[in-house]
């Protein structure tokens, strides 16, 4: 019986040092998954390397071996010795390694859940494994499926959608209030490190004209320099402030920089064209009053932080919708592949059975060499119906075992049972011979 | 016949209207599909229903409150599939589709006698002047359902309330943009249709102006737009108070369109003719 196997180390279970010696050592990918699939009990193999991430995806024909196989892998691929590893890494198989890809693909095993690169990042993992032809139809199945799952997440809840940090935040504020903000013009005040940071996220939403201020030149002009940007003499703030569409403002002062008149007279100036104010200062470098003023937005690092928490608590819920979504997706998928065993077990019972009744059959008809053409029906009507009222209780069950995941573990006992798995030929009324069955270990 | 096209539009553009409304509570993107397709096939069945009429009475039918009502609405979702195509502002069809669906609504209610065409109605003028007053309290609509949302996103965005809506709803510029562009075109529809609307009369009834209630309040509403186009440009008002005014100067139209012929006579009035 074919297992899914799951073998590998994440953030969440080994630290860095650990996490960077799996790496392969000339990027290349193909010869661990030929080394893999090379390795008796393994089918199907694929690799998922990311910086936060290593693991190997198998399908085994063991459980046991094959797991052991991708442990002893894992140990050799850079001298780690077993007993050391077993700290770090997590196995899993069957249904919890399908839920456990499932919520990989779908952000919610990632550092920050939510996060869009590990779609991307499982997705190219697949397409090396398919391009060197070591994944199989039944990880094609399980990946597509777990691409599909992930879609489904991110489009029926928000889990990626709010920012969760401060300039995140300040970047999704200023394109509600701006459209576009590539000609809008962003002024730093300060040399605040956060400052620094929401302009480069603004920046790399598309700004492109930049100002820097400070009341020491020389860091307003490094500042400048990394982002391309003017600077602007510190004294020249209130004129200057006219031409800035979003202001940054981190500086250590103990008073306000910018004060409610100066702004008053500035959005008059401007004809009214709309102001966004990012005050990350403590203490406080804009006068709060300004935010009373009509087409100026001011938002404090009290503000901002507000609203990144609002979000995270509002990605903690969809991340419980988004499991709920995973769970449903994982056990479709586990009724899927158990079914894959009972359909084919059933039809190796069924046709045991039958080779069995015929042979008997036979047996007993030779022997009752006078036998009428009646006497002949009834016996064989008589061994049909024994056969057929036997077997209807374990088809049935078995059938029913699809719904939930039992059907691997029936269709397994079933075939071990009845030997299903080394069926011989057997003699037929007109002499052919059924197959010896290869049930496709 | 025509009569059922109409009941089906407006069965249309109730599904239309309550899909969009789903789609702001919920942001299923879905539903929006749903609602534009449900008003785009209401558009073209209502479109047919106006043709038709136009055949039926051999006039542009605009004659009674049924058919203005009709025409209206019809215009309205123009502009907004106009609107839609250039700014692709989704959540804005859960603001316009309610107007149009009350009122198409109200046009059920409304007799539907096509009442021949008085001669002193005869004239190339009426249809302009119709069709320009009508498209330019359209476009006003549109002006004011863009106006209210401006004010529903300050005010979130100010107050520092950052809920679900506030993120479908689009960004004040978009919305102050539209506002603007729209009033560059609702304004001068209007003004041609108040002047043709003063030459078609001259031409009817001997004068060019009348003070007929109608007439009035047109002036009045005119007046208001020119104010707020004014002050858009040469005093630099944008944003909340160019929305406020685009939702009074809506009010002013609907009272000049609806109120005007409901509750005072005059030429414009539909009832009788002297």
């Amino acid at each position: 019986m074919m297992e899914i196997i799951v073998v590998g180390l994440s953030h969440k279970s080994a630290p860095v040092e650990i996490r960077e010696r799996m790496c392969f050592p000339d990027g290349g990918v193909e010869r661990p998954l030929r080394r893999i699939l090379s390795l008796p009990s393994i089918r199907e193999d694929l690799i998922l390397s990311t910086c936060n991430r290593f693991e190997v995806y198998v399908i085994a024909g063991d459980i046991d071996d094959g797991t052991r196989d991708i442990k002893d892998f894992f140990s050799s691929l850079h001298g780690i010795p077993r007993k050391e590893l077993e700290q770090f890494i997590y196995a899993h198989e069957g249904q919890d390694a399908v839920r456990h890809v499932f919520r990989v693909a779908s952000s919610l095993d990632s550092m920050v859940v939510g996060e869009p690169q590990i779609l991307g990042q499982i997705k190219d993992a697949f397409s090396e494994a398919s391009r060197h032809g070591v994944a199989g139809a039944i990880l094609s199945r399980l990946f597509n499926r777990a691409f599909r799952v992930a879609k489904r997440v991110r489009t029926e809840t928000s889990i990626g959608e709010r920012a969760i940090s401060i300039s995140f935040v300040a970047v999704e504020l200023a394109r509600k209030i701006f459209q576009n903000l590539e000609d809008k013009a962003v002024l730093l005040v300060g040399a605040g490190e956060m400052g620094e940071l929401a302009a480069r996220h603004l920046i790399a939403h598309g700004v492109s004209r930049v100002t820097v201020t400070n009341r020491r030149v020389e860091r307003a002009r490094e500042l400048a320099a990394m982002f391309g940007g003017d600077v602007l003499p510190f004294d020249r703030l209130p004129q200057a402030l006219g031409h800035a569409d979003i202001i940054i403002s981190s500086t250590a002062s103990r008073h306000h920089v910018i004060d409610y008149a100066t702004v008053n007279g500035v959005i008059k100036a401007r004809k009214n064209r709309s102001m966004f104010f990012i005050d990350i200062a403590v203490p406080r470098d804009v006068d709060p009053r300004v935010n009373s003023i009509e087409n100026v937005y001011l938002y404090d690092i009290d503000d901002l932080r507000d609203i990144a928490d609002a979000n995270v608590k509002e990605r903690e819920k969809e991340a419980h919708k988004a499991e709920a979504i995973v769970e449903g997706e994982v056990t479709k998928f586990c009724r899927w592949y158990s079914s894959l065993e009972t359909v084919p077990t059933i039809r190796l019972l069924r046709e045991k059975v039958e080779a069995i009744r015929r042979k008997e059959l036979n047996k007993a008809l030779s022997a009752l060499s006078g036998a009428s053409e009646k006497e002949r029906n009834v016996l064989n009507a008589m061994t049909s119906a024994i056969v057929n009222k036997i077997l209807h209780d374990p088809i049935t069950v078995l059938k029913r075992s699809d719904q939930d995941s039992s059907g691997t573990i029936l269709a397994d006992a079933v075939k071990e049972l009845f030997r299903l798995d080394d069926v011989g030929p057997v003699e037929k009324n007109d002499g052919q011979k059924t197959q010896n069955r290869d049930t496709g270990e | 016949m025509n009569l059922i096209f109409y009941y089906i539009t407006g069965a249309f553009y109730g599904l239309g209207t309550m899909s969009h409304l789903a789609y702001v509570v919920s942001s299923r993107r879905l539903f929006y599909r749903i609602g534009q397709g449900a008003l785009s096939a209401g558009f073209v069945l209502h479109t047919t229903t106006l043709i038709i009429r136009y055949h039926e009475g051999g006039y542009l039918p605009l004659t009674n409150l049924y058919e203005s009502v009709s025409f209206f609405a019809w215009g309205i979702l123009l502009v907004y599939l106009v609107i839609d195509y250039r700014y692709g502002i989704a959540v804005l069809g859960a603001f316009v589709s309610p107007i149009v669906l009350t009122l198409v609504v109200i046009g059920v209610a409304l007799p539907k006698r096509i009442i021949p065409l008085h001669p002193a109605l005869m004239s190339y003028w009426l249809p302009i002047h119709a069709i320009c007053a009508f498209l330019g309290d359209a476009v006003f609509a549109l002006t004011c359902c863009v106006g209210i949302m401006y004010l529903i996103q300050e005010h979130q965005i100010k107050s520092k309330k950052t809920t679900g809506l506030m993120r479908r709803l689009p960004s004040l510029e978009v919305l102050d943009e539209v506002n603007y562009r729209s009033l560059t075109v609702g304004f001068p529809l209007m003004t041609v249709g108040i002047v043709t609307g003063s030459v078609w009369a001259s031409y009817a009834w001997g004068s060019y102006w009348s003070w007929d209630p109608k007439e009035t309040w047109s002036l009045v509403t005119w007046i208001l737009y020119a104010v707020l186009l004014h002050q858009r440009l040469a005093m630099g008002w944008r944003g909340k108070k160019v929305a406020l005014m685009a939702i009074i100067g809506f009010v002013s139209v609907l009272f000049t369109f609806l109120g005007v012929n409901l509750v005072l006579e005059g030429l414009h009035s539909y009832a009788e003719w002297k």
